[in-house]
């Protein structure tokens, strides 16, 4: 049982208290040229309060920060529905290549052949892996990805002179799809899932119509589980004339065992940070790749990645394209690791999801006696266990359980999602992790569900062992404080 | 302080957890104890403007907590004649007292007969059991 | 090769805790039609120093900025990236975690987004700013959504010096918006601000770019009124590299600033990834598009950060959401905090004065003629005497890219040539570009 701290944790001042008027670090090069006189009214009349620090501290201040945050490369991360595999270090390297990291984007074609084939074989490769053949590699992330998706179906429909305005998503969708199709001008319409977690069919032949532009739809969904009804589900979409959508957000499940263009799917997301492991930066960068079929490639975004004999270039000479969804081609450096990864596995990137899902289903066959488990079937390559027990039993909660295991140096699983799970914990071990990292989850996890009953004050009261206890949300939310207050100086002094 | 759970008998309630207290033409609006305590702490009120129409069963504002956000459902239609700006400043007064301090608006009602359609206590009582 | 952990002995323990024969059964729940049913055709899988090889074999085939002097920025720029910013990129720790769901392990994430989101508000006078968007283009889409839903109107205004790329991504996203655009075409390299508060009588919003993409500086504050006077929200897209030197948008009136964040602290990388930033005046706070984070105290009332205002947000707010935003720039936008850092207010200023000084040296060393008279701050468009594609090609030959050909976007500017220098060109770098020039243009 872990209830002290096992650490101390310094304070960790903010830059702007580390500041000192005067103090620098960079000294950028000056070229001895006169500075012209700059019109009235476009000079800068107050400098910006930027921190003034030196080197050494700008360094120490960072790594402080780093050493407040809990990484993939700390330790066991099963965060739900966001993949947090392992990020291989090669890739870093190569993404940081002079020839890649140096290299403008308006570089004319002939002199960046090199980023074009990369970026034309990641297309390619991406293809085979969706079953669909045409890619972009643009959006900037899965939900641009999504939006970008919906802006297709559209510029489909137009062409095609239908007027559709709904587009049906699952009621354990993520919160993105419903915000995409709001974003897209659509109407959103919700479908039910059945009580053994597939799409309701009854629900949703009554809501598809000639209106019916399309569904979206994560498969596995939400909770980690395959839509057995798949194939029906393509048939009722596709005889009503309407397309569907994979959001590819779990598409770590089922990589060379199952494509989304052989379920039915005509349009594709990637998460390249998800299964292809760009590493998720605190946050971001991601890349959100879209595939389609013929019947839209039409419409993708420009400029397309092409190849012309040996050579590649971009081309935006495409009258139908719904235009572009963000700057130049894409985020390049988030393909390169991309690719990589790929070549780095080839075709056993079957083995990858395979391994993803045996994971899972050993942390569900372990820790089934202690959770509920809402929908008792095989996982694939997460699922979704429920607290209520505990609640009911202890009154302790899905969030006291994840506060907890962070005592147990884990980083919690998704909580409270997807909705229509009661106090859920949303568990995506991924692939890279090791028998002993799975044991020592399904440890603590037991042992959390045993303190449960015998001191759950330890549960409310967690964690005790990071930086900060349990934080007071609601006032960050009525009384918000957005950015350091300078007029006020240094809050640190008082609340220490 | 939270309040303590209470239906008071002279509110009109629909099933959305909003009430009614029907004041000759006029009616003030809020959201039930049941409400405030499934979203928590609010933090947040987003009202409609005073002169707006608000409908019968249609949403008129919005309630916030740090991790729910809730439409308001107007139980009876109306001009919206005044909006209570305590709290808009101060929107936890509805968890300490949702049917006083912490009403939401006051309206004129455009069709009083309306109020008929909605539960009394022991009906709104029973409701809340089977949530 | 692969990244895998589990040895025999571990998958047969494991299938057996399982209760399975075999990591076939847990897929029985995909029906037989729809699996694959072959191995994927792929290429075959690679070796650590086999990979590496390969992957440099591409990049050594591109012209990067280390083997041509180069003067393109049209958007992009080589200014100086510090090397601190390596202690951000090669931290594990920023490297490999998530979005801060849970503040207890993440204060230092959070932290550096709080100290992000401040030097955002300094640079641009704002009183708030997001986590970061995904690039200068996507952020003037997410401005135009904001207005959309502050206003009755459904138009939104673009200056025509508004970055070709933005002016795109904004039309891509209006139609799903309900909103209408309308471009205000530019006067001889500037935006004319009688024309500008015209066209923006029916305008939600007017977006216009200071530096603007001609490299010309704007009447900025005279735009800014000018939509205003309008009853359009101003919305300003800025440079941060500019801001040590030009004013900031809050102090003429914005009600937004956006813009990309390459410049500060992000290598070019062929076009991304990079972050877009979107700050505002705080009574648009409820409307801003992604995560904020907010200061508080935790449970013994020590100092904390965290997510807040999250109601906003797709993952509670769904179809309502201000925004479908999910994943962010996080760590590119954190690049972007050690580089102001590094150069602190007075770094930042001399980093515009060296860019003015040197474009100010650009428009008389060089053999042709500014195509506009506005000033620059680091960008001066040229005429050429043959097309501006030509001479990029001729001084290719010679190991010099001049810069961007203006006629990719303009119609009628086939013969201008946009030249960018930042801090790192010097003045014989110029010189050399005008020898080359002198040459190619003969």
């Amino acid at each position: 049982m872990i209830s002290e701290p096992g650490r101390a944790w310094p304070d960790a001042p903010l830059l702007f208290e580390r500041s000192r008027a005067g103090r620098r670090a960079g000294r950028p090069p000056q070229p001895g040229l006169p500075v012209p006189e700059l019109p009235p009214g476009l000079r800068r009349a107050r400098p910006p309060r930027l921190p003034e620090v030196s080197e050494p501290e700008l360094v120490r201040h960072f790594t402080a920060l780093a050493d407040r945050t809990f990484g993939v490369d700390t330790g066991f991360y099963p965060l739900g529905s966001c993949t947090m595999k392992h990020n291989p270090r090669l890739h870093e390297r190569l993404a940081a290549l002079p020839g890649f990291r140096d290299l403008h984007p308006h570089q004319e074609d002939e002199a960046a052949q090199g980023a074009l084939e990369l970026m034309w074989r990641l297309q390619e490769m991406l293809a085979e892996i969706a079953g669909l053949p045409a890619v972009t590699l643009q959006p900037a992330a899965g939900s641009q990805g999504e939006l970008t998706g919906l802006m297709l179906m559209r510029a489909y429909f137009a062409d095609r002179g239908e007027e559709r305005d709904t587009i049906i998503t699952a009621d354990t969708a993520h919160g993105t799809n419903p915000a995409s199709v709001t974003m897209a001008g659509y109407r959103l319409e919700k479908v039910e899932t059945d009580a053994r977690g597939n799409l309701d069919l009854a629900d949703l032949r009554a809501k598809v119509s000639s209106r019916t532009a399309g569904l979206m739809l994560t498969n596995p969904s939400t909770l980690g589980l395959f839509d057995e009804g798949i194939e029906e589900v393509a048939r009722i979409f596709h005889d009503a004339g309407a397309l569907l959508y994979y959001d590819g957000a779990n598409l770590n499940a089922v990589v060379g065992i199952s494509r989304p263009g052989d379920m039915g799917f005509d349009i594709v997301h990637y998460n390249l940070h998800k299964t292809f492991s760009q590493p998720h930066g605190g946050g971001g960068p991601g890349g959100g790749p879209v595939a389609v079929r013929e019947t839209i490639e039409p419409y993708l975004p420009v400029p397309r990645v092409v190849r012309e004999g040996d050579a590649y270039r971009l081309d935006s000479d495409r009258p139908k394209t719904i235009g572009r969804v963000r700057g130049f081609a894409g985020p390049f450096g988030v393909f390169v690791r991309a690719y990589a990864f790929i070549r780095a596995y080839g075709p056993a990137l079957r083995e990858m999801s395979e391994v993803a899902v045996l994971n899972a289903n050993y942390l569900l066959a372990r820790l089934r006696d202690v959770y509920e488990l809402p929908y008792d079937r095989h996982c694939m390559h997460e699922f979704v266990l429920s607290a209520r027990g505990l609640k009911r039993e202890h009154g302790v909660s899905a969030l006291d359980v994840a506060k907890r295991l962070m005592d147990y140096g884990i980083h919690p699983p998704t909580v409270y999602f997807p909705l229509v799970v009661p106090e859920a914990l949303m568990i995506e071990p991924t692939e890279t992790e090791p028998k002993e990292r799975l044991d020592g989850f399904v440890e603590a996890m037991r042992a959390i569900a045993h303190e449960a009953a015998e001191s759950p004050e330890l549960l409310h009261e967690a964690p005790h062992g990071r930086p900060v206890r349990r934080l007071d949300e609601v006032r960050a939310a009525k009384q918000p404080v957005l950015r350091y207050r300078f007029e006020e100086g240094p809050a640190l002094v008082e609340a220490g | 302080m939270p309040a303590a759970e209470t239906y008071p008998d002279d509110l009109r309630y629909h099933p959305e957890h909003d009430w009614a207290r029907i004041e000759g033409e006029e009616a003030v609006l809020g959201i039930t104890w049941f409400a405030q305590d499934s979203l928590g702490e609010l933090v947040h009120y987003e009202p409609p403007a005073v002169g707006a129409t608000i409908a019968k069963d249609e949403p008129y504002g919005e309630v916030e907590s740090v991790k729910a956000v809730s439409d308001v459902i107007a139980p009876l239609s109306g001009e919206v004649l005044a909006v209570n700006e305590r709290v808009v400043a101060e929107p936890e007064i509805v968890n300490e007292d949702p049917y006083g301090e912490g009403w939401l608006v006051r309206i004129r009602m455009s069709d009083p007969g309306e109020a008929e359609t909605l539960m009394d206590a022991d009906a709104y009582r029973a409701h809340v059991a089977e949530q | 090769m692969s990244y895998l952990s589990l040895t025999d002995a571990d998958r047969a323990e494991m299938l057996a805790a399982i209760g399975v024969a075999s990591v076939d059964e847990l897929f029985e729940q995909v029906p037989a039609g729809v699996r694959l049913g072959r191995a994927l055709d792929l290429p075959p899988a690679l070796g650590e120093a086999e990979l590496a090889r390969h992957v440099e074999q591409l990049a050594a085939r591109n012209v990067h900025t280390g083997v041509e002097l180069s003067f393109l920025g049209a958007g992009i720029y080589d200014h100086y990236v510090p090397a601190v910013v390596d202690v951000v990129l090669s931290r594990g720790e920023f490297l490999t975690a998530y979005t801060p769901y849970q503040p207890e392990m993440s204060q230092g994430v959070l932290q550096a987004i709080f100290e992000y989101q401040t030097v955002i508000c300094e640079l641009t006078g704002m009183d708030v700013s997001n986590a970061s968007g995904y690039d200068g283009c996507t952020v003037a889409a997410d401005a135009c959504y904001i207005a959309k839903h502050v206003s009755d109107r459904r138009t939104v205004v673009l200056a025509e010096t508004l970055n070709p790329q933005v002016r795109q991504v904004v039309k891509t996203y209006a139609p799903g918006f309900g909103l209408k655009v309308v471009e205000v075409p530019h006067r001889g390299g500037t935006t004319d601000p009688d024309e500008l508060g015209a066209a923006a009588r029916e305008a939600a919003a007017v977006i216009f770019q200071q530096p603007n993409f001609l490299g010309c500086l704007e009447p900025a504050p005279d735009l800014a009124a000018a939509a205003a006077e309008a009853g359009a929200l101003p919305v300003a897209h800025v440079d941060l590299m500019s801001l040590g030197v030009l004013e900031a948008p809050g102090a003429y009136g914005c009600a937004l600033a956006v813009g990309e964040g390459q410049s500060a602290g992000n290598w070019p990388s062929y076009g991304g990834p990079h972050y877009g930033f979107l700050a505002a005046r705080g009574e648009f706070v409820r409307r801003l598009p992604g995560r904020i984070v907010g200061e508080t105290v935790d449970a013994d009332g020590r100092r904390a950060f965290t997510l807040t205002l999250q109601t906003r947000e797709q993952h509670i707010r769904r179809e309502k959401a201000t925004s479908n935003i999910t994943t962010n720039q996080t760590l590119l936008s954190l690049a972007g905090l050690a580089t102001l850092a590094w150069l602190g207010p007075e770094g930042l200023r001399e980093v515009g004065e060296a860019c003015l000084a040197l474009a100010q040296y650009v428009r008389e060393r060089l053999p042709l003629e500014p195509a506009f008279d506005a000033p620059s701050f680091k960008e001066v468009a040229l005429r050429t005497p043959l097309p501006a594609r030509e001479v990029v090609r001729r001084a290719r030959e010679h190991g010099v890219h001049p810069g961007y050909a203006l006629g990719r976007d303009y119609e009628g500017m086939d013969d201008v040539l946009l030249v960018a220098v930042t801090e790192r060109r010097t003045r014989a770098d110029v010189d050399r570009l005008a020898e080359v020039l002198a040459e190619v243009c003969r």
